[in-house]
Formats: C-alpha cells, sequence, structure tokens
C-alpha cells in the first residue's frame, strides 16, 4: 500500500506502518474468543442437522439475520477501504493515507467474513462453486451479480492488504514487484464495492409490495450505496478514536475533521434524499402509519442525530462527539439495512412472524466476535497501524 | 357496412317474421326473448323488453363513428362474442355503423373519407364511441390514424357528437397504458374532451353486455341510464364484486384459499388472501358472467382473484396477489380459520440476548464517550499534549 506513493516506493525506506505490540492474551480477547467457541458449537450442530435445527428461518422469512446483519449489514462494515481507497486513490488526498491500511483491513474482515456467513445461510452450502461455473450462471441475475462481486473483492482486498504481511515477513522482494501492478487491484477495489452494494439495494426492489412503502422504491441501490459510502466513513472515524482511546495513540485530528465532514455531508444526503423520495412516491403519508412506521423513525432520528452531533465545524476535533457521531450514523445503517431486509418485510399469504433464535443470534455474534479477535491479533503482530503516531510518555 | 359506395339500406323491418336474415336467422320469439333478457339486465320490468324490440327495429338508426386509441382491440373482439343474438345481426343493423377501424370494409383515404362524410351527414346526432387511451405527450404522436394524432381526431369528432360513450379501461381512466411510467403521457377521453358528458363502460374487456344495454336505453328511451359520479351505468357497476360475489360467503365465513391448488382452493373458498380485488372493484361480472356459457364464467369463478380491470388505481396498478383494501367489512377473526400463524416468534431467550447486546453497546458507548470528553477536556486544557 505505502509503495504506491513515490517518496516512499523503496522497500528499505523506514516503514510508516508498524505492528502497536502488547500483551496479545487480554480479557476482551478471552470474552471474544468465548464467544467464537460457542458459535462454533452451534455451527456443528447447524451442518449436522440443518438449517431448522438452529434457526427460525421459514417460507415467510427466509433470509434472516444471517443474511440481514451478517452479509448486507457486515459488508457495509467492510465499507471503510472502499471509501479510503476512493479518496486516496482515486480523489488523489493523499492526508488520508495513513487511514488506508486499518481501513483496508477492516474491509478484509467485513467482506472476508460475510462471505463465510453466506456458507451458514446457503440451504445446500456444497454446490456454492455453481456460482463460478459460467455454465450455470443466470447472467441477468443480481443475486449472481453480488456473489460473483463480492467474492472478487475479496480476494482483492487479500492483495491490497498483502504488503502489510510481506512487510511483517521481510519479503521485500515480492512487495516490490506487487506495488508495480497495485494499482489495478486498488482500481478493482473501488469498482467492485461501487456494483454490489448497489445491487444488495436492487435484490429488495423486486420485491415489489412486499416490502413497506417506507423503503420499496426504485431508489434503494442508490440508498444502499449512499449507505455504504456513510457507513464506511463512520467505522473509519469510528475506528481510529477508538483504537486512539485503547492503545493509547494521538488521535489524528486533522484528517478526522476533514473526514467526518465527509461524513455529515453524506448522511445529510441520505436523510434529505429519503424525504424527497418518499415525497415524490407521495408516500409521505405512509411515515405515520405504514408497515415498520416505528422502525422508520428509529433510522431516520439515528442519522439525524449523527448529522446534529458534529454539524458545528468545532465539534469535529472532539473525540467524544466524533464516536458518538460515528456510532450513531452506524446504528443509523444498520437499522436501515435491517429494515428493508427484515423489518419492511410483509411476507405474502401471512400472517408470518419472524424473531432470530438464540442460536441464531449467536452465530451472528460469533462472526462479529471473531472480526474482534482477528483485529486485535492483526494490529498487534503486522504493520497496520501508523508507526509515527505511537503517544509518548 | 358502409364502404362509401354502397348506398345503404334503409328499408324499415316492420314484420320482423318476413325479415329473414335481419336477426341472424332468430325468430321473432327469440328476438323478444332477447330484449327482455336485456331489460333485466337494465334492472327494468320485463314488460319493457317489448318496448326495446320495438325501439331496436324501429327507431331511426343512430349513427355511431367508433374510434380506436392506444388499445389491444380487446374491446371490439368481447363485443363480436355476444351471442344472443350476435353483435353483427341486432346493432350493426339497427345502429348505423359508420367507421371502426376493426371493422371495416374500406381502408385508407376511402375509409377516412367515409367517416368525414358521415360526421358532417350526421352533425350534432351522431354517437361516438371510443376504445383505448389517448397518448398527451409529445404532442399525442404516439397513436396516429390518417396522418393525424389521435388526439386530433377524438377532439373533432366529440366537437359533433350527440353523445358519447368509453369503452373499456383505457378509454374510460387511461387503463395499462397510463400505468406506471406512462411514457406516452396516456390519459382517459375525459381527460380531453371536457365540454361533454361521458359515458364509462370501465373493464379489460368489459362485459359487451353492459355496453349493450346502455346502448339500447339510448335508443329505446332517447336519453342514457343513470350514471354514478364516473359516468358508469349504475344498473352495472353500481355494486362492489364483492357483494355480489359468489364466493361471499365463504369470506364471511373465514375460509380462504392460501395458495394455489391448496385445499382452501380446490374447495372453491374465497380468494382475498390470494390478492383478490373485488371488495374494492365495482362491476356486475358475478352477476352476469361471461360468454353466455353459464354460471361461473367470470375471473373468481374460475378460481384467479380478480384484478380489479374496471377500477382506476386497482387494475394494472396493484399487484395481483396484493391484498385489496376493504371497503366493507374485514375477515372475521372470531372463527376457527384456516389463516394459521406461521414462523417462529421471539422466544424469551432471544429477547434476553438481543437487549443484552443492545444494552452492553449502549453502555460501552456510553462509557467510551465519558472516557473521550475526559481526554478532550485534557487536551483543551493542555493544548501542547
Amino acid at each position: 500500500m505505502t509503495s504506491l506513493v513515490s517518496h516512499d516506493a523503496a522497500p528499505s525506506a523506514q516503514p510508516a506502518h508498524a505492528p502497536v505490540g502488547g500483551r496479545l492474551v487480554t480479557v476482551p480477547f478471552l470474552i471474544a474468543l468465548a464467544f467464537v467457541a460457542i458459535a462454533g458449537f452451534i455451527l456443528v450442530q447447524r451442518f449436522a442437522h440443518g438449517i431448522g435445527a438452529v434457526s427460525n428461518l421459514s417460507d415467510g422469512y427466509p433470509w434472516g439475520i444471517w443474511v440481514a446483519i451478517d452479509v448486507v449489514i457486515g459488508s457495509a462494515f467492510g465499507c471503510a477501504g472502499y471509501v479510503m481507497a476512493l479518496l486516496v486513490y482515486i480523489l488523489n488526498r493523499g492526508e488520508y493515507h495513513a487511514m488506508v491500511r486499518p481501513a483496508v483491513m477492516a474491509s478484509l474482515f467485513g467482506y472476508g467474513l460475510a462471505g463465510a456467513a453466506v456458507l451458514v445461510d446457503l440451504g445446500r452450502y456444497w454446490n456454492f462453486y455453481h456460482m463460478m461455473m459460467p455454465s450455470y450462471a443466470q447472467p441477468n441475475s443480481v443475486m449472481l451479480e453480488v456473489g460473483l462481486c463480492v467474492a472478487t473483492y475479496t480476494i482483492v482486498l487479500i492483495i491490497e492488504f498483502a504488503p502489510a504481511f510481506l512487510e511483517r515477513f521481510g519479503m521485500d522482494n515480492a512487495r516490490h514487484k506487487l506495488s508495480k501492478v497495485l494499482f489495478f487491484f486498488i482500481a478493482l477495489g473501488v469498482l467492485l464495492p461501487t456494483m454490489h452494494q448497489s445491487s444488495l439495494g436492487t435484490m429488495m426492489v423486486i420485491l415489489g409490495h412486499k416490502l413497506s412503502p417506507l423503503w420499496q422504491t426504485q431508489m434503494l441501490p442508490v440508498f444502499f450505496l449512499t449507505s455504504a459510502v456513510l457507513m464506511g466513513f463512520a467505522i473509519v472515524v469510528w475506528e481510529s478514536v477508538l483504537s486512539a482511546l485503547g492503545f493509547r495513540r494521538i488521535m489524528e485530528t486533522a484528517e478526522l475533521a476533514r473526514l467526518s465532514g465527509l461524513m455529515v455531508y453524506t448522511g445529510l444526503a441520505f436523510v434529505v434524499l429519503r424525504f424527497v423520495d418518499l415525497a415524490v412516491r407521495g408516500q409521505l403519508g405512509a411515515v405515520f402509519g405504514a408497515h415498520g412506521a416505528v422502525m422508520f423513525w428509529v433510522e431516520t432520528l439515528l442519522m439525524i442525530g449523527g448529522i446534529v452531533m458534529i454539524l458545528p465545524v468545532a465539534s469535529r476535533r472532539r473525540g467524544k462527539a466524533l464516536f458518538v457521531s460515528s456510532s450513531l450514523f452506524l446504528a443509523g445503517g444498520i437499522i436501515y439495512r435491517l429494515n428493508v431486509y427484515i423489518v419492511g418485510l410483509i411476507p405474502a399469504v401471512g400472517p408470518w412472524s419472524y424473531f432470530p433464535s438464540l442460536s441464531e443470534i449467536l452465530i451472528t455474534v460469533g462472526i462479529f466476535s471473531l472480526e474482534v479477535v482477528l483485529y486485535l491479533v492483526f494490529v498487534k503482530k503486522l504493520p497496520v497501524m501508523h508507526a509515527v503516531s505511537t503517544k509518548h510518555g | 357496412m358502409p364502404d362509401g359506395q354502397l348506398d345503404l339500406d334503409t328499408a324499415d323491418i316492420g314484420d320482423l317474421d318476413s325479415y329473414d336474415g335481419a336477426l341472424g336467422g332468430l325468430t321473432r320469439r327469440e328476438f323478444l326473448n332477447y330484449c327482455t333478457g336485456v331489460a333485466a339486465a337494465l334492472g327494468l320490468s320485463p314488460a319493457l323488453g317489448i318496448n326495446i324490440a320495438n325501439a331496436a327495429t324501429t327507431a331511426p338508426r343512430p349513427s355511431v363513428i367508433w374510434l380506436s386509441g392506444q388499445a389491444c382491440t380487446g374491446c371490439v373482439e368481447t363485443l363480436l362474442r355476444t351471442s344472443h343474438p350476435s353483435l353483427e345481426t341486432l346493432i350493426l343493423d339497427q345502429i348505423s355503423l359508420e367507421y371502426n377501424e376493426t371493422l371495416n370494409a374500406g381502408c385508407g383515404h376511402q375509409a377516412e373519407n367515409w367517416k368525414q362524410e358521415a360526421m358532417k351527414a350526421n352533425w350534432g346526432k351522431y354517437l361516438m364511441v371510443t376504445d383505448g387511451a389517448v397518448p398527451t405527450k409529445d404532442g399525442g404522436v404516439y397513436c396516429k390514424v390518417a396522418g393525424k394524432t389521435y388526439l386530433e381526431s377524438v377532439q373533432e369528432c366529440a366537437k359533433g357528437a350527440a353523445a358519447i360513450l368509453s369503452m373499456g379501461s383505457c378509454s374510460s381512466w387511461g387503463g395499462w397504458p397510463s400505468t406506471g411510467v406512462n411514457p406516452t403521457g396516456a390519459v382517459g377521453l375525459h381527460e380531453v374532451i371536457k365540454d361533454k358528458p361521458i359515458v364509462t363502460i370501465p373493464g379489460c374487456p368489459p362485459n359487451p353486455y353492459n355496453f349493450l344495454s346502455t346502448v339500447l336505453h339510448f335508443v329505446t328511451f332517447g336519453k342514457l341510464p343513470a350514471l354514478d359520479d364516473k359516468g358508469r351505468p349504475k344498473f352495472a357497476y353500481g355494486r362492489l364484486i364483492h357483494e355480489n360475489c359468489e364466493r361471499r360467503a365463504h369470506f364471511d365465513a373465514g375460509r380462504f384459499a392460501m395458495e394455489f391448488g391448496d385445499y382452501g382452493h380446490r374447495q372453491g373458498y374465497c380468494l382475498y388472501k390470494l390478492g383478490c380485488k373485488g371488495p374494492e372493484t365495482y362491476a356486475n361480472c358475478p352477476a352476469i358472467g361471461f360468454n353466455d356459457v353459464g354460471q361461473g364464467t367470470w375471473p373468481v369463478g374460475t378460481g384467479h382473484p380478480c384484478f380489479g380491470c374496471t377500477e382506476q388505481g386497482v387494475g394494472f396498478t396493484k399487484s395481483i396477489h396484493e391484498l385489496a383494501s376493504l371497503k366493507s367489512v374485514t375477515p372475521p377473526n372470531s372463527y376457527p380459520d384456516v389463516r394459521m400463524q406461521k414462523g417462529e416468534g421471539a422466544s424469551t431467550g432471544a429477547v434476553a440476548a438481543v437487549a443484552g447486546i443492545a444494552g452492553a453497546a449502549v453502555g460501552a458507548g456510553a462509557i467510551i464517550a465519558s472516557r473521550l470528553g475526559k481526554h478532550d477536556k485534557t487536551n483543551d486544557t493542555n493544548p501542547g499534549a
């Protein structure tokens, strides 16, 4: 990654990133590991006895939290790498460079685990490779686009993150070679999420009236892309404030202030566009009575809270405001995606009800715990964080 | 049929029995039976059937000019399927159909010339019938006949019409060409002809007897039947399909077909849950049926939910399996019903887990926020840090 910018192109130059170091086995680490173990136990049940044995999925709700949270929301968390690569390499905003590598790592976990989570949700998971075979492909399918795109993007992310590995294990030669072709993968890494994040919205457009009018719109692809960008900004801000606190590092205040400006305008655009869309579709009245109206307000108020928190420019330099605002944006994005995929759904010939079973929840918790575990291992052992910003004293 | 050359036979058809062929081979008795049936469809006393028969045979035949816009021709074709007696016998010989693009014997300039001549000759007296929507976008270029837009044709023709009749949903309110993105700006006839009352016979296609009965009412009594606020004859569109549906008892008893081919569907249960729009659609389909082959020959009778073809905002707008909005009663909940609650709801453990996760997230967030708050203060008082 570093080698892309000319001033430290030489592999022998002072490394810009360094492992955080410190003890690996800590209490949070062990708690997260315990949740991973519980999820592992339930996964054995799931693969031995089938999806019905552990989940509350039904004909009315064939997609539960494994899709809505693990894949749709998990991949939005993974959009950190997308927005940072877009800013740094496409818009040539080098000042954010220090934040790229942690962001790409967050994306790698988000997407890698989303891809793995799909296998849990696939009834006939042993056929998953059919997706890769052109002879089985239905080229007009949105789902095929999402599947292939996410799979490709995960590989691209591994390549984008590879310099960290190569640095750590001293493979400077390979790193130098990779740096010559990395631009191609970075371009792909910006193109692919643009495609599949919008397609995640397109998938619900075909549900027609089965999705509450509060969310059903031809604009769903636009909203999904906007919310992906928003959550990408939010996760970068959130992660760097938290790691500054947790690892006692100096906050990248100037970059965060500018980045949170982008975040707040994206959030503003999202909320305004939502209401414009409702007005154009003549569904403004639906916000007070349609299916899922309460959750619409939860989603909207979280977003507005995030905007209000850091609308004053001065507050964009305060860790607390940045943390609360990015948390609210993340929560708003989560609820928006949950609303589109589960809450707003009105299955035909009902009434149907769905609430995830404990086992389902624990698998999702386990997958996110695995993300925490991997994050801790990676930042402590690999050169991910910017090296110069270790706090003195 | 006029072709511009033929001198029309205007001989009086007084003695039906001696005029073989005028009624398509019908005997006098059969013809009177039909007219009595029409009287019944109109909700009139059967005795008035005689009046209708007289009017159909002796009244001066009104000229009819029939224009077609954005349509599928189904509305004309459904008229060809009337059988007692057939349309060509009764209507084409009782009225004088001057122009109809589907039925014209002539074509091209010949047909167009005849239309102009017929309009001139019967100015202010002819009956104008249209099927199909009127495209208005871009000056109406999306539908043209004889180098003239359909919009211009209907405006020109309406000026000299004694009465105007819209046949089918497209002409009545825009129909399917007007739904969705409506690329041609299609509208119903009443949107472009505002200075004259228009009788509408919506449906896709409408039941031909609703049209026939309206025309015969006009021919017999010299005036139109009672109309509702949308210009629809009340005898045909005064009631919801739901009110006269043969499956209504199942609705009231809470017995619904839930899927095509399931037990309830095979038993003939109510189709409301499959998206039947009968509860919000005004038409007499269940009462008179189609194609004269007996009871049950209409969509719901064959086991398919009504899709509300006559109603603007329902037909072609709502999805076929979308639930209708009920205008009268809602299905009862008190009966032991076939609609079982399906799927697993929330268990205590699962709710506790979600609440725990949400609580932990909010709690951790609050602690982190307060720690960050202290950080911010330290940085404010100690800017060098």
